[in-house]
């Protein structure tokens, strides 16, 4: 348990609560942050956490409930407002203007007008205390995800503000780019100022954090001091029950045979906003599966399109599947060979929202399923189907076909990952299998995803989250700008190591570093 | 307090239904404004226009008769609508249907026919306003040429090619100069259903496309392409369906569909070729179309509501002397209310009290 705090909390929630028409995303939540603190708020994805921090700095209004100020009942009408008071928050989405420079996007949100120069000049000062190195007159689109992050807190930070509050900020940096962000945290808290630390990672969160606040399903489950708890017990809480421990042992280096080969890909990028793949190779064996790390937006769509078929690589050889040259056939040919894909969208790229799932089953499953006799649809087979993948993943639906987008995003991602793991593939190539889905839904897909390499299929993970990557995949390579680096076991790989390649290091002279 | 619209997480079937009934009675609720702020007495015109055609066995002919071709056209329409290709040329393909069919008739005109030729003027029909169709099939797959307009204004090449050629090369010469052609012969005229009426054959065979087409919609794989297409396009590359191959294949049908309503009508209601063959049937079809939901059955409804309009508004126009535009002014009308109640199935109203953060 935590020390009894002493003084009036620097912001406090009272009893708030928030429904949305019939959903109740917040209900009677208590929180208070003390000066000084970084107060972790946990909970998994859809508990209520960013629903409560969009009152806290005015972007939404509680239908019951106080919110406290240093002890005095305030009414945050607007981000303004919150601003005023001194709040301040990073999101995890950033709203920066790519075509202006970093001076001239924190001038344009500053509160009170001030001259880019003046700007430009408080913001080397500020990026220098802090340690977040930043240009001021760079433009906002030669800057990496990390940096655009470092121009976000710099901006909260022009505003002096007490309270700053970070939504999910590692979800989106290398391990290196995280140890930056948590000497950074420290400084700030060491000048008196509470940070509020969103986050469902829970080693960080036991890392640097010093009170936690546990939501699930909207309640506050439990207010406890992090370094007192195991991950295990912080994850109970979170979960509300054990989740089940991952069954994997890497198999590093193998000798089974070669499934997929892909030989010199390249692929200009298909607008100005995507990545161009270079010189993409990499072998992917029978009964193993190879993780593709890398931050968001160097080329992993791109190398998705190409290994489905979506996108035709440039020559037949470039890609082989079982010895057969593929890479000039479209996605359903592929599938007919045995390979199944998992794109990262889940509505509008896996499944189409308004179909029902019986639809969603037929999308990937027409040309290799039997599911079209002559041209018309076997519908008692596409729901059978449905049946098979709602009981082997427990996908939890109302009625026995609904429209995809009444499903809950972990349901619908079990359904989209079990319509082709079902199939028994033999290559399964997926994008971002867990993303955005809760703990539960997470697990049983990385432990089927497991199970399928355990029979002998090929499976290919593309992620962004490192420690998915780390429990279930056998070699790791890293995607950077388009290029792709060899695969390595992972038993021999540290984060480290790792976090360097994401970040650009050792990719040569030929990486083209913006 | 203020209204806001709210996303609806699943469309009730109810409303669905609702919706374009509502449409319909917001256009009959505007009817009643405009008769009577044109002096007419609300419930005597409203009788004209829409219980008069269906009140005896004559009526009923003409409404099968206007509906055969809006039905046609407008099953095709709900192909391209729904796997967003926006055809708006059906009066061109339809003008186009007539002409390659009414060549035919004209070219074997004194000679000696055979049963086939009936049959083969139904094939150049459809074939020709495919063609046409897809001439913005082409230019939308090849050049990216927006299909609303190149569609659009291929519907009037097609109006000036018929109005020349039926003042020029095609002009009956015992015609007195009127732009018209031959009357067709026996052979070449589409059979009547029964004596004492224009009801033809035409009809039975638009029931025929509307089943047909229903079949492909819910039951076949490429039914189940053009709604993906529609619905959801990078699902639709996903499932390795290609919206260019699509693009040409609604173009083709739809065209065939509105060209082999065209010489049906040439062929079986006007037995000739004149420049005023179609009142419009191409762009009302489209209000048919979405009045029906884009779904075949639903178009059938619409399009025996549609041809209603036309009787009555030419019933209007002998008994009330009011001009045809009040016609067009309705169907107008019953398009924007099926839109603006389009917006009641994707979206909740609902009224919010208090202050606005």
């Amino acid at each position: 348990m935590s020390a009894p705090p002493v003084g009036p909390p620097l912001v406090e929630a009272r009893q708030i609560v928030k429904r949305f028409g019939a959903l109740l995303a917040n209900d009677h939540v208590d929180l208070r942050v003390m000066p000084g603190e970084v107060h972790a708020l946990l909970g998994e994805n859809g508990a209520g956490k960013s629903t409560l921090v969009k009152m806290l700095y005015g972007l939404l209004q509680p239908n019951e409930g106080r919110i406290l100020w240093q002890g005095a009942p305030v009414v945050l009408a607007s981000p303004k407002a919150a601003r005023r008071l001194g709040i301040g928050m990073v999101f995890q989405h950033f709203s920066l203007f790519e075509n202006l420079t970093v001076a001239e996007n924190v001038a344009l949100a500053l509160d009170d007008a001030a001259p880019v120069p003046r700007v430009a000049a408080r913001l080397a000062e500020l990026s220098a205390a802090y340690g977040l190195p930043l240009d001021p007159a760079r433009e906002v689109w030669r800057l990496s995800v990390g940096e655009r992050q470092r121009v976000e807190i710099v901006r909260c930070l022009m505003q002096d503000p007490r309270l700053l509050i970070l939504d999910e900020p590692t979800s989106v940096l290398t391990p290196q780019e995280c140890e930056g962000l948590f000497a950074t945290i420290a400084r700030i808290r060491a000048e008196g100022r509470s940070v509020l630390y969103i986050s469902h990672k829970l080693e960080e969160v036991r890392r640097i954090c010093e009170t936690a606040t546990i939501l699930r399903h909207g309640r506050v489950v439990a207010a406890t001091d992090p370094r007192a708890e195991t991950a295990a017990s912080l994850a109970r809480m979170m979960v509300g029950g054990d989740v089940p421990a991952l069954r994997h042992a890497p198999a590093g280096e193998s000798d089974a045979p070669v499934r997929l080969s892909v030989r010199g890909l390249s692929l200009p990028a298909e607008d100005s906003h995507g990545t161009a793949l270079r010189d993409v190779s990499l072998d992917l064996r029978r009964g193993e599966i190879l993780g593709i790390a890398g931050v968001a937006g160097n080329g992993q769509e791109e190398l998705f399109a190409a290994l489905s078929g979506e996108r035709l690589a440039p020559r037949a050889g470039q890609i082989v599947l079982d010895g057969a040259p593929v890479g000039r056939e479209d996605i359903n040919a592929r599938r007919r060979r045995g390979a199944a894909f998992v794109p990262e969208e889940r509505l509008g790229h896996a499944a189409a929202p308004r179909l029902p799932l019986s639809e969603n089953a037929l999308l990937s499953g027409h040309a290799a399923n039997g599911f079209v006799r002559g041209g018309f649809l076997d519908r008692g087979r596409m729901l059978g189907w449905v049946d098979s993948v709602t009981r082997a993943f427990d996908v939890r639906k109302g009625p026995r076909d609904p429209e995809a987008r009444a499903l809950s995003g972990g349901n619908l991602q079990k359904f989209v990952v079990g319509r082709d793991i079902l199939r028994r593939p033999a290559l399964l190539v997926v994008s971002q299998p867990t993303w955005g889905v809760d703990a539960g839904a997470a697990s049983l897909i990385r432990q089927a995803l497991v199970d399928l390499a355990r029979e002998g299929a090929s499976v290919l993970v593309i992620s962004q989250d490192l420690d998915e990557l780390l429990e279930i995949a056998d070699r790791l390579a890293v995607i950077f700008h388009g290029r792709l680096s060899p695969a390595r076991p992972v038993a021999g790989l540290t984060r480290e190591e790792i976090g360097l390649l994401m970040g650009g290091a050792g990719f040569g002279t030929n990486s083209e570093a913006a | 307090m203020r209204f806001v619209l709210e996303r609806r997480a699943e469309t009730p079937l109810a409303l669905q239904i609702g919706s374009p009934l509502l449409a319909v009675a917001l256009t009959l609720l505007s009817a009643i404004v405009i008769f009577a702020a044109l002096g007419h007495d609300p419930w005597r015109a409203l009788h004209i226009y829409f219980v008069m055609p269906l009140s005896d066995s004559w009526g009923l002919q003409e409404v099968a008769v206007k509906a055969t071709p809006l039905v046609l056209i407008a099953v095709g329409l709900s192909l391209c609508y729904r796997s967003n290709n926006w055809n708006i040329g059906a009066e061109g393909q339809f003008l186009m249907g007539a002409l390659a069919g009414s060549w035919l008739a004209i070219a074997t005109h004194g000679a000696p026919d055979g049963w086939w030729l009936l049959p083969a003027m139904l094939g150049c029909g459809a074939v020709g306003g495919a063609l046409f169709a897809l001439i913005p099939a082409l230019l939308k797959t090849r050049f990216g040429a927006n299909e609303i307009l190149t569609s659009l204004m291929l519907v009037y090449v097609a109006e000036l090619l018929m109005d020349w050629l039926v003042r020029g090369p095609w002009r009956d010469p015992h015609g007195f100069n009127m732009p018209q052609t031959v009357i067709f012969e026996p052979e070449a005229t589409i059979p009547l259903l029964m004596e004492g009426g224009r009801l033809n054959i035409g009809t039975p065979i638009m029931l025929l496309v509307v089943a047909l087409m229903a079949v492909l919609v819910a039951r076949t794989l490429k039914g189940f392409e053009i709604r993906l297409v529609g619905e959801a396009p990078r699902a639709a590359r996903f499932a390795g369906f290609s919206e260019k191959k699509l693009t040409w294949t609604v173009f083709a049908i739809s065209g065939a569909l509105a060209g082999l309503a065209g010489i049906l009508e040439a062929a079986g209601t006007v037995r000739q070729l004149q420049p005023s063959i179609s009142p419009g049937y191409g762009f009302t079809a489209i209000i048919v179309a979405f009045l029906g939901r884009l779904n075949p059955l639903g178009c059938l409804i619409a399009g025996v509501f549609l041809a209603i309009t036309f009787i009555g508004g030419e019933n209007a126009q002998i008994l009330l002397r009011l001009p045809l535009d009040v016609t067009r002014v309705f169907q107008g009308l019953l398009l924007f209310y099926v839109l603006a109640c389009d917006t009641l199935l994707l979206y909740r109203l609902r009224l919010v009290r208090g202050a606005a953060a």
